[in-house]
């Protein structure tokens, strides 16, 4: 079986991530277990926008409004006394998937800056509304009492185990979108994305398709947000702050538009980079602005995108 | 009663403010097809430079000058220097590369003067209430904001209806190749354009200041909102900018003044008391949500999009 | 005489002040090949854009086989069985050629909304994709990307894509439009091939190919027809060489 150099590039990632808890030990610094498995939460989500976005073609600049919506599922559901992982994270990819629905139906009516502008603020919405329910934290945030407990299959309090299950989540995702992207769905998405009116004078309605994959993409995003408050322990509206649905859009570009290893380079390098940086000045961030703007000018392709890609890849 | 013209004349004053942003970013891409982002990064800029300028001279007047001009300064010269290259590119690439700038004002200013809120004095002259009937007295300061507003207002009107520049800038609107072979310097225009954009940014922060909060990050709280009135209004359009802001500002004012207690009526008051601010925050997201269902392209849409 | 299949009556589209289609009636009969002439600016796209459903009009009807389509969008009209073809290509460029004629046939095999089987290996779209692109002439071709196809071949594979959707009634918008002497001569004889089994629309300035394939001429001219009916008699007529003027005709 040929694989391309982007394929294996992947492959090799996904082996180094596996590596890391029993690195992390050997070397005695459980802080590369949190930070890997911080990217990996993350590529599953910019693994999601990349869906909508890179093969999609629709830019949604409110898409943490879902990692924060999974985050709130679960710390909701637990500051309630209901700490079962089944139902916390069923809501979790449920409730993303309505909300998706919602703002994708209303959304996907335009395009281009105003389908920028209008997801925006719709997510600014939702951050605005976590912030006003006080009993939730309000804009302080909340304690999580309780990981998402699963009746002894696995416990998430033990780092190793929540890092492979991460690990798991991850790369059954990958496939998935995999498949969905090369399936007949995943064809009308990127013919609709590739040439509006082609698409439609050969007889489809892209419409209904790209809310099913605006929908698919939240309730993915809705599981990330889950993982997301249980890595962090703490659940803050922050995580579906405007500026970190920003940050998904760079991983994505980052690492490279409709490449399936795009999401997991994007992540990484730019947590990998976000740690560097802020390591060495509290003002990493005057830094990173240019830098962001470098990419956009002369990077667009990403670091998957510097690679050879398969047969069908761009 | 007196509630009711106290919240009309907030929502006029919020409404103002959000034109004078809204019209800074609809001429802008309206005429160079540039999304900008960091807009509300002209908006800090100008809270903050007037304040540092407040602060060193003693004097409002001249604080507000040199924060103007300063602005206006900033805007040139992130044109000159970062902005030439993207007038070419989509307005995907513009909104992340205007991001990133974002990131980067935001850190200048926490640089300069810490992360935390700085406060920003209001000028005794202007501090004053304003009996404007019986038993009802509002703050000078905010009549004020609504005077400049509405001055700007008219003097836009003025400039775009009645002036060569206003043709100009009106043709470039529909036509920007078209003024372009006429041999007028658009380079120039659009340094011009974008100055000007900026320094109406900053006229509303600055004036923002005394009143609301100065940090670094304040731009974009008040981009999103300015967002909503671009697509409430129709992007592009400055009948739509002023339409636009004017709803939002009412509404959102109303929204948070008059929800808790109309649902107090029907709900029991703690659940008011969640539901109401809850609502009130999401109420202009809502409006933007209806007006998209049955107008996408908004009020006023200008006819060169 | 038989019904028409595409009955047009006072279709109007203004833009502004300026009116691209002002009235247009137009009658198409089954299996006939109906060309659309005119000077630059007479308004032909947009009046193909009425027809395939891209444009909506601004007053007039336009029945096919005897069912009213004025407000149906494009994809219905597609599904109805009508098939357009664009003047500046229109085709899936990061696609291989096989990619964008199977595309073609998913949109007629039912819903889409499946998720899980590879699109590209499935027989039920290549079988059928491979068909058309060598009924074209592209078969050797189904693996290249659209992108790096000549451009007479990416004409070509615009017709494979109308094709490939089982139309009735093809509205083919100057398919031989940039095209060299012995490109356009392949595509007027492959389009020859398809007459009389097919209704053709056919919008061309190109007059050797007009001649040649039209069964019926209509002449558009500031958004209006002036004349309609016989090859011979279009040619002869004084309104339209006036029209003309100037122009090679």
């Amino acid at each position: 079986m040929r694989l391309s150099a982007r394929s294996w590039v992947l492959i090799a990632a996904l082996v180094l991530l596996a590596a890391v808890p029993p690195l992390a030990a050997l070397l005695k610094e459980p802080f590369y277990l949190d930070l890997f498995r911080r990217v990996m939460i993350f590529a599953i989500a910019a693994l999601s926008l990349n869906l909508i976005m890179g093969y999609g073609g629709m830019f949604s600049f409110g898409h943490a409004a879902y990692l924060g919506i999974g985050a709130y599922a679960v710390g909701v559901l637990t500051h309630h006394g209901i700490d079962n992982g089944w139902l916390q994270w069923g809501l979790a990819m449920g409730a993303s998937a309505l909300v998706a629905a919602a703002i994708g139906a209303i959304s996907i009516r335009t395009s281009g800056i105003y389908f920028i502008m209008i997801t925006l603020a719709f997510t600014q919405m939702l951050y605005y509304l976590g912030i006003s329910i006080e009993e939730y934290g309000g804009d302080d945030g909340l304690r999580l009492a309780q990981r998402s407990q699963f009746s002894g299959l696995i416990d998430l309090a033990d780092p190793v185990s929540f890092y492979y299950l991460v690990l798991a989540i991850l790369v059954a995702f990958l496939v998935l979108g995999h498949r969905i992207v090369h399936s007949r769905f995943g064809m009308v998405i990127q013919a609709a994305r590739s040439n509006d009116a082609r698409t439609r004078a050969i007889g489809f309605s892209p419409y209904l398709y790209r809310l099913a994959a605006f929908v698919i993409a939240g309730a993915m995003c809705g599981l990330a947000g889950a993982l997301l408050v249980n890595h962090t322990a703490f659940l803050s509206p922050e995580f579906m702050n405007w500026t970190r649905s920003g940050e998904l859009m760079f991983m994505v570009i980052l690492g490279g538009m409709a490449t399936t290893a795009g999401p997991v380079l994007g992540a990484a390098a730019m947590l990998l980079l976000e740690d560097a940086l802020s390591g060495w000045t509290q003002h990493w961030q005057i830094i990173f602005g240019p830098f962001l703007v470098l990419v956009v000018l002369f990077a667009k392709r990403g670091l998957a995108g510097l690679l050879p890609g398969g047969a069908r890849e761009r | 009663m007196i509630l009711l013209i106290e919240q009309t004349l907030n929502g006029l004053q919020l409404g103002v403010m959000l034109f004078l942003m809204a019209a800074g970013l609809t001429l802008v891409f309206g005429i160079m097809n540039l999304v900008n982002l960091a807009h509300g990064a002209f908006y800090m800029v100008g809270a903050y430079l007037t304040t540092f300028f407040y602060q060193q001279t003693g004097s409002f007047a001249l604080g507000v000058l040199l924060g103007l001009a300063g602005t206006l300064v900033v805007g040139i010269v992130v044109e000159l220097v970062a902005l030439r290259t993207l007038y070419e590119r989509d307005h995907l690439d513009q909104v992340l590369a205007t991001f990133g700038l974002i990131l980067f004002f935001n850190e200048l200013v926490a640089i300069l003067w810490g992360r935390a809120a700085i406060y920003a004095t209001m000028p005794p002259a202007l501090a004053g209430h304003v009996e404007l009937f019986a038993n009802l007295r509002y703050p000078l300061y905010r009549l004020v904001i609504i005077g400049i507003g509405l001055a700007v207002a008219l003097a836009l009107w003025y400039v775009v209806v009645r002036t060569r520049l206003g043709m100009l800038i009106r043709a470039g609107a529909s036509n920007r190749t078209m003024v372009a072979a006429l041999g007028v310097n658009i380079r120039l225009l659009y340094t011009i354009v974008f100055g000007f954009g900026a320094a109406l940014a900053g006229l509303a922060g600055l004036l923002s200041g005394p009143i609301y909060v100065v940090q670094p990050g304040m731009g974009e709280l008040v981009l999103i909102q300015v967002f909503v009135v671009i697509v409430i209004g129709g992007i592009g359009s400055i009948r739509g900018a002023l339409a636009g802001a004017l709803i939002v500002g009412m509404v959102d004012t109303m929204g948070r003044a008059f929800l808790k207690p109309m649902l107090a009526t029907v709900l029991s008051p703690s659940a008011a008391d969640t539901a109401g601010p809850a609502l009130a925050s999401m109420l202009i997201y809502l409006l933007m949500a209806a007006v998209l269902a049955f107008r996408p392209e908004g009020l006023f849409p200008s006819r060169g999009s | 005489m038989p019904d028409p299949i595409l009955e047009v009556r006072g279709l109007s589209k203004a833009f502004g002040a300026l009116r691209a289609t002002d009235g247009v009636d137009l009658d198409v009969l089954p299996g006939e090949t109906h060309a659309i002439i005119g000077p630059n600016g007479a308004g032909k796209t947009t009046l193909i854009g009425q027809l395939s459903g891209l444009l909506r009009p601004d007053a007039g009807s336009i029945r096919f086989a005897g069912e009213d389509i004025t407000h149906l969008p494009a994809p219905a009209r597609s599904m109805k069985g009508l098939a357009r073809s664009f003047q500046i290509t229109s085709i899936y460029r990061e696609f291989s050629a096989l990619d964008n004629v199977a595309l073609a046939v998913q949109a007629h095999a039912g819903h889409s909304f499946r998720f899980w089987r590879p699109a590209h290996a499935d027989p039920e779209l290549r079988v059928p994709a491979q068909k058309v692109l060598e009924e074209v002439g592209l078969g050797e071709r189904a693996e290249v990307l659209a992108a790096n196809l000549a451009h007479g071949e990416q004409r070509q594979l615009e017709i494979a894509m109308v094709l490939a959707t089982g139309p009735r009634l093809l509205l083919l918008d100057e398919p031989v439009a940039g095209m060299g002497a012995e490109e356009s001569q392949r595509m007027v004889d492959f389009l020859a091939t398809l007459k009389g089994q097919r209704t053709i629309i056919l919008v061309e300035h190109d007059m050797d190919a007009v001649f040649t394939l039209a069964d019926r001429i209509s002449v558009l001219v500031y958004g209006r027809i002036i004349a309609s009916g016989a090859p011979e008699a279009i040619r002869a007529n004084p309104e339209v060489r006036a029209a003309y003027l100037g122009e090679e005709a």
